[in-house]
């Protein structure tokens, strides 16, 4: 079914040119190589810098300290918890994070539902609107909620953010729940309406059982969108206390004319491995939910 | 009366022949109100599901819209204290449009947005096609490409800020095996062309994998008959691709282009975290003034104006691409 064409073509040619076959074969598996690399390598480079101290960073790399550094340290992971008081921001980045993701999925699911089933008027509409709201400029945002927020003296709070963070997750997730609920089969829900269930009796039974995997990957579209927000959080909070990770990581380091990367390449590593875990364990159901029914 | 034994009669024997017809007439005869009723409980359940996605989403986009719209017209700037917000007119529009600022941001942007999804939709497609491909080990490469996609921005762009560091990163390191002067170039905060460089090289290792996903979806559903047919009418691998794959993938490359031209458009964080905007204001794009208009300068009269005129960019990028790319009939 995939790779129609080069798997077509080597059948034909297999027999009569081999080694260029085989010079195809290499050629392609070293752009793989290089692929990987590109998109990786640079995560090996963060690793290696955090792992350094602070007067190797100031050596710089070249000598003894090139690719693979001379010494290893785990001072600058210690530092950023220490001193720079990461664990803070870090537990304020999974605070909205996980609530955006529960709100995100029970008001998706419901929208998500009566647009696939239930024959609203004006469905299509709806639908548009809630997709054009996923292209509105976040940073024409900012001004009119920093205002409203600042009068109801609700700045440098994170849970505001709980509800403006919605406007990156609800689009996506409206539309891939509505697709996955149009494509359960009807006929489970006819026979539970049938036997005298009620449209919310049905809901809870016979729905939502079924809807656990594109609720799933709703959920971890969410998570992630909600905690790589920059534009919010520098917009909106003032206060080292009240920063969420991403923020807190563009202040550390900072020291006169000198930058350690150390510090904030550690801060860098602790936030996007709870990002690769879900990437490694979900990047079908990831995969499947970024397309789902985007162009069909 | 007699009409109703009229009907019982030709009922009962047809019984047997169709008892489908019956069931179904026989459900919808009787409780009839019931049917309707459940449409019509169903329409008023759907809009109660309906609503609170439409309500916060209302007031995450709309309600900023309409506040901008009245701001744009009036002089609202916290940093002057009590004065009052008065009606100005168009003058904060005007500002604008004479600000040399802005003009540059604007055409900055535009630049950038042109080459950013130039470069990026052939590298995506390229990758996908690759991705495409059985073999031993595409789940991995799918795995590790992902993962730029996923990581925050802030990692992306502090990661790239280290790379391009001339003491911590490696693009020297490696550069210096080129030219011995390569190996301590600067590159942020010192060359206006070697800043957009770094930047555009972090926002689209970030943004690539993500535009070369939709295109392999769009990959996936062309069925393998084309192919096979276009093989049998003696394509080469070029010919199919360009006669078979690019008409075909002509949905998923319009979704591809329409989020890729708005993230471009609209590009921030990441100019935020590596350049600050600078060298000067060399890398200052529509939103980063946006940003700076309403955070640093707190002037809100201007900054609606400046809102505006994005959401008036967006909408305009949506609308001629969903023109462009109208299903052709």
């Amino acid at each position: 079914m995939t790779a129609a064409v080069p798997a077509v073509r080597h059948r034909r040619r297999s027999g009569q040119s081999d080694p260029a076959k085989i010079i195809r074969e290499i050629l392609f598996y070293l752009a793989v190589v290089i692929v990987i690399l590109i998109a990786l390598f640079p995560f090996y480079w963060i690793l290696r810098t955090a792992l350094e101290s602070n007067s190797q960073v100031s050596a710089g790399v070249g000598g003894a300290n090139g690719i693979i550094p001379s010494h290893l340290s785990g001072a600058a992971f210690r530092s950023v918890f220490s001193q720079q008081g990461f664990l803070t921001p870090l537990r304020n980045s999974i605070i909205v994070a996980l609530a955006t993701t529960v709100v995100t999925v029970i008001v998706a699911a419901m929208a998500g539902y009566a647009l696939a089933r239930l024959k609203i008027r004006g469905a299509g509409a709806i639908l548009g609107f809630i997709l054009l709201a996923g292209f509105f400029p976040v940073l024409a945002m900012i001004g009119p909620l920093f205002l409203l927020l600042r009068s109801l003296s609700m700045l440098d709070s994170i849970y505001p953010l709980i509800i403006v963070y919605l406007v990156y997750t609800l689009p996506i997730s409206t539309w891939l729940l509505k697709n996955f609920f149009e494509q359960i089969p009807s006929e489970l829900e006819d026979a539970a309406l049938t036997d005298g269930a009620t449209r919310l009796q049905t809901l809870r039974r016979v729905v939502i059982p079924v809807a656990v995997p594109g609720v799933f990957t709703a959920a971890i579209l969410s998570f992630i969108l909600a905690w790589n927000d920059f534009a919010f959080a520098v917009s909106f909070l003032t206060s080292p206390p009240h920063f969420t990770a991403p923020l807190a990581i563009t202040t550390f380091g900072q020291s006169g004319f000198q930058t350690y990367y150390n510090l904030i390449d550690a801060a860098v590593v602790i936030i996007s491995i709870p990002i690769a875990l879900i990437v490694l364990f979900a990047q079908r159901r990831i995969v499947s939910g970024l397309t789902a029914g985007s162009f069909r | 009366m007699a009409a109703e034994a009229k009907a019982a009669v030709p009922g009962g024997p047809a019984d047997a022949g169709r008892p489908g017809r019956r069931g179904r007439s026989g459900r919808g005869g009787r409780p009839a109100p019931v049917g309707h009723a459940r449409e019509r409980s169903d329409r008023r359940l759907g809009y109660l599901l309906v609503a609170p996605v439409l309500i916060l989403l209302l007031a995450v986009t709309a309600y900023p819209l309409v506040y901008n719209i009245w701001n744009s017209f009036h002089f609202d700037n916290l940093s002057y204290g009590n004065l009052p917000h008065k009606w100005v007119g168009v003058q904060n529009y005007t500002a604008m449009f004479k600000s040399s600022q802005w003009v540059s941001a604007l055409e900055r942007t535009v630049i950038f947005t042109v080459v950013t999804i130039v470069l990026d939709v052939v590298i995506a497609l390229g990758l996908a096609l690759m991705m495409h491909r059985k073999f031993r080990g595409r789940g991995f490469l799918r795995a590790a490409v992902l993962v730029p996609w996923a990581v925050p921005t802030v990692v992306s762009a502090m990661l790239w800020k280290t790379m391009f560091d001339p003491r911590s990163g490696f693009v020297d390191y490696f550069l210096a095996a080129f030219h011995p002067a390569w190996a301590s170039l600067s590159w942020l905060g010192a060359s206006v062309d070697r800043s957009w460089i770094a930047i555009f090289v972090a926002d689209s290792w970030k943004n690539i994998p993500f535009v070369a996903i939709i295109l392999l979806a769009g990959l996936q559903v062309i069925p393998n008959d084309v192919y096979e047919a276009a093989r049998i009418d003696g394509a080469n691998w070029w010919q199919s691709f360009r006669r078979v794959t690019l008409p075909m993938l002509r949905p998923a490359l319009s979704v591809a282009l329409i989020f890729r031209t708005l993230q471009a458009l609209l590009v921030f964080d990441v100019i935020y975290i590596m350049t600050g905007g600078g060298p000067g204001n060399s890398t200052q794009t529509l939103s980063f003034l946006s940003f700076q208009t309403f955070i640093t300068s707190t002037d809100f009269g201007e900054g609606g104006a400046m809102s505006l005129m994005l959401v008036v960019l967006a909408l305009a990028v949506s609308f001629v691409y969903v023109r462009a790319f109208r299903p052709q009939t």
